[in-house]
């Protein structure tokens, strides 16, 4: 243990092994919320849905919109991640393991959205005595379980050298450590089977975490029903996906930076280089949903603009205005100027993102069920006090999750952070000269 | 093969509301009471929308009973993930409320909006309890359901038939709201069996259906109406 104090690398270590007040008092007012929801939830269970504020025409509401939105938010890790490794950006090192556990994390919240929306949970093993892999719901139960069991290995593998690492110098969690770290003791031949394992796994990913986001959108999209009828409905999804995930991951990790004081891990570069992905997404997301509108509106279909206009001028404008303001003006704005690009702009920038986004999937689920294609009256959707306890309870899960891991996983791969100091700036600079014209070449044309 | 059907003209409609009423009584349809049924929550299979067109005293009412119409090329079934709403031999589209795990993606995906779901248990007051249909399953909190074109009485109509060793007669298969119609304005039978009535109906140059562009294929059929 003393010599730990010693170590270089001290500070990642040292959420797990100091107690924290701060921590406890944390703990405690989440379990405190997620209490209440389960509460609430238990509360649907006896009396139905009718504690909820859908109708026999809006019937998806708040379950189902963050159902979508924390799928798309886990899209964040792992394929930010995998893309980052798989690029060999030398910047990554401090930042894919904080990704990969919010795409485990998120993914568990979102998965259990579904069920809190069914109106018969104690039915839920119909879907697989009697499922139907026709319909687009069985593709998602799939689509998430195998992203799951992806992202939860594509999370642990490259822990297996951390936990390796605790095991042999802390004496916390010992039997916990022991068990998880699979005998690993850095061997020559099992660092190879590592890698070679990781490089698959993330080569994997990929297509996976691609075909979730892309899934969820098919259940709108494969109805009939106008504004959600759409071709573009499975990149949109993804692109829309990967945006609230990039922003989330920015909020998470100036969140920790400030509370395990990482500012020597995480750099500003580390922030300026995430922004700029946060930044092609939302140009991204906004071509998207310009492409989406003005075809919708070119066309002129009459069902397509009851929706169109619902969401542009109607009941549905403040927060369609609003969204665009969070999703596009300010993102455009901050992180295209070199004044507001500060941390605290990136911060602010990137809550609004969060916010954003979950009112595009708010925008994009109400508004079809609420203009139905019969003239009927139709009641407005106000979400209850249920559901918004329900949605609080989500949030609070995936802070106290992601609070427990921080104390007993090392938040920065510790052994990546050394293997950048050790190989990565030999290697970075091989590269760089693999990459520039051979110099002997170049003279022997000179000669 | 049968494809039962309806035509209803709308020339003929009053919009007095016996068919939903007759449809409540026949289906066991559950009371919500005024607060669910202000938000939105009403349990009727039938129901009537009203067009009005024109201005003060030159108006023009359109009375329309809406009701599940029973598609061929039905959107619900298809993306049902349990099976729990098909379409049956008969062609009629069918729900099995002891199957059905509440998601409501049917309902998300019926361009009708003819589905409805049980919000709460549902309510029926203790004077109703001897009055119930017993041929009619009664639902249970967390399920969709929708009307069935009174299939229970085709499977009586059928029973009997095979009885009398004949085939099924027009007036053998009625369903109730078609029954208690006191303005003749809905017919119902068998659309591609000559010897019924809306067979000629519904190629009538009155005769049209509900967003018909989207290609379900609903097998009710409306007759429009026409300044006299």
């Amino acid at each position: 243990m003393d010599d730990l104090r010693h170590d270089p690398d001290y500070t990642l270590f040292r959420p797990i092994l100091e107690k924290d007040r701060r921590f406890l008092w944390m703990v405690s007012v989440l379990v405190g919320l997620i209490g209440w929801s389960i509460y609430m939830y238990l509360r649907q269970w006896k009396y139905g849905l009718s504690v909820t504020g859908l109708n026999n025409n809006v019937t998806w509401g708040f379950y189902i919109i963050n159902f979508v939105f924390f799928i798309g938010v886990s899209h964040a890790g792992t394929l930010i991640s995998a893309i980052l490794r798989l690029s060999q950006a030398e910047w990554r090192r401090p930042i894919t393991r904080m990704a990969e556990v919010i795409t485990a994390i998120v993914l568990i919240i979102g998965g259990i959205h579904p069920i809190i929306d069914l109106g018969r949970p104690d039915r839920l093993m119909n879907v697989f005595y009697y499922g139907r892999l026709q319909s687009p719901l069985l593709w998602d139960v799939t689509a998430i379980t195998t992203y799951f069991t992806a992202s939860t290995v594509y999370l642990y593998v490259p822990m297996i050298p951390d936990i390796a690492l605790l095991r042999d110098r802390t004496t916390k969690f010992r039997w916990l450590y022991k068990f998880l770290s699979w005998g690993y003791r850095g061997t020559e031949r099992q660092k190879h089977i590592l890698e070679r394992a990781m490089s698959i796994l993330m080569v994997l990913v990929i297509p996976v975490a691609v075909s979730v986001h892309t899934v969820i959108s098919y259940i709108f999209s494969m109805t009939l029903q106008s504004g959600w009828h759409s071709t573009i409905f499975g990149p949109y999804f993804v692109t829309g996906a990967i945006y609230s995930g990039t922003a989330t991951l920015l909020v998470v990790m100036i969140a920790f930076r400030k509370m395990y004081h990482l500012e020597n891990y995480l750099k500003e570069i580390h922030f300026r280089y995430m922004s700029i992905l946060l930044l092609v997404f939302s140009l991204l997301w906004t071509y998207f949903t310009f492409s989406e509108f003005l075809t919708g509106v070119y066309g002129n279909e009459p069902m397509e603009m009851k929706v169109i206009r619902f969401k542009l001028t109607g009941a549905y404008a403040p927060y369609f205005w609003s969204m665009v303001t969070l999703n596009f003006l300010i993102p455009l704005i901050v992180l295209t100027n070199k004044k507001l690009k500060t941390i605290k702009g990136i911060l602010f920038t990137s809550i609004g993102v969060i916010i954003g986004m979950w009112l595009e999937r708010l925008i994009i689920i109400v508004p079809s069920l609420t203009n139905t294609r019969l003239p009927l009256v139709v009641q407005a959707y106000i979400p209850s006090l249920t559901e918004w306890s329900l949605f609080i309870g989500g949030i609070s899960m995936f802070c106290l999750l992601f609070l427990i891991f921080s104390k007993v996983f090392p938040l920065i791969s510790i052994w990546e952070i050394r293997d950048g100091r050790a190989e990565g700036l030999e290697e970075a600079k091989g590269r760089l000269e693999s990459y520039l014209p051979d110099r002997a070449v170049a003279e022997g044309r000179a000669q | 093969m049968t494809k039962w059907g309806m035509v209803i003209d709308l020339n003929k409609c009053t919009g007095c509301g016996a068919c939903v009423n007759a449809c409540r009584m026949e289906n066991n349809i559950p009371n919500v009471g005024p607060e669910a049924a202000h938000d939105g929550r009403n349990m009727d299979w039938m129901q009537i929308v009203t067009e009005y067109e024109g201005e003060y005293p030159d108006i023009r009412i359109t009375h329309i009973p809406l009701l599940c119409f029973q598609c061929d090329n039905a959107p619900c079934t298809k993306v049902c993930p349990v099976h729990a709403t098909y379409q049956n031999s008969d062609g009629l589209v069918g729900q099995v409320y002891y199957r059905c795990i509440g998601c409501r993606f049917c309902m998300a995906a019926c361009p009708y909006s003819a589905k409805k779901f049980n919000y709460a248990e549902p309510n029926v007051p203790g004077e109703y309890e001897d009055h119930l249909n017993p041929d009619v399953t009664r639902r249970m909190k967390g399920v969709v359901e929708k009307c069935s074109f009174c299939h229970h009485r085709l499977a009586h109509a059928k029973d009997l038939a095979r009885y009398e060793n004949r085939d099924l007669r027009e007036s053998d298969f009625q369903p109730a709201c078609v029954e208690s119609c006191p303005a003749d304005a809905m017919v119902f039978g068998d659309l591609e069996n000559p010897a019924h009535t809306v067979h000629d109906l519904k190629d009538s140059s009155r005769a049209f259906r509900l967003e018909e562009e989207l290609g379900t294929e609903p097998k009710v059929y409306y007759l429009k109406k026409e300044d006299k």
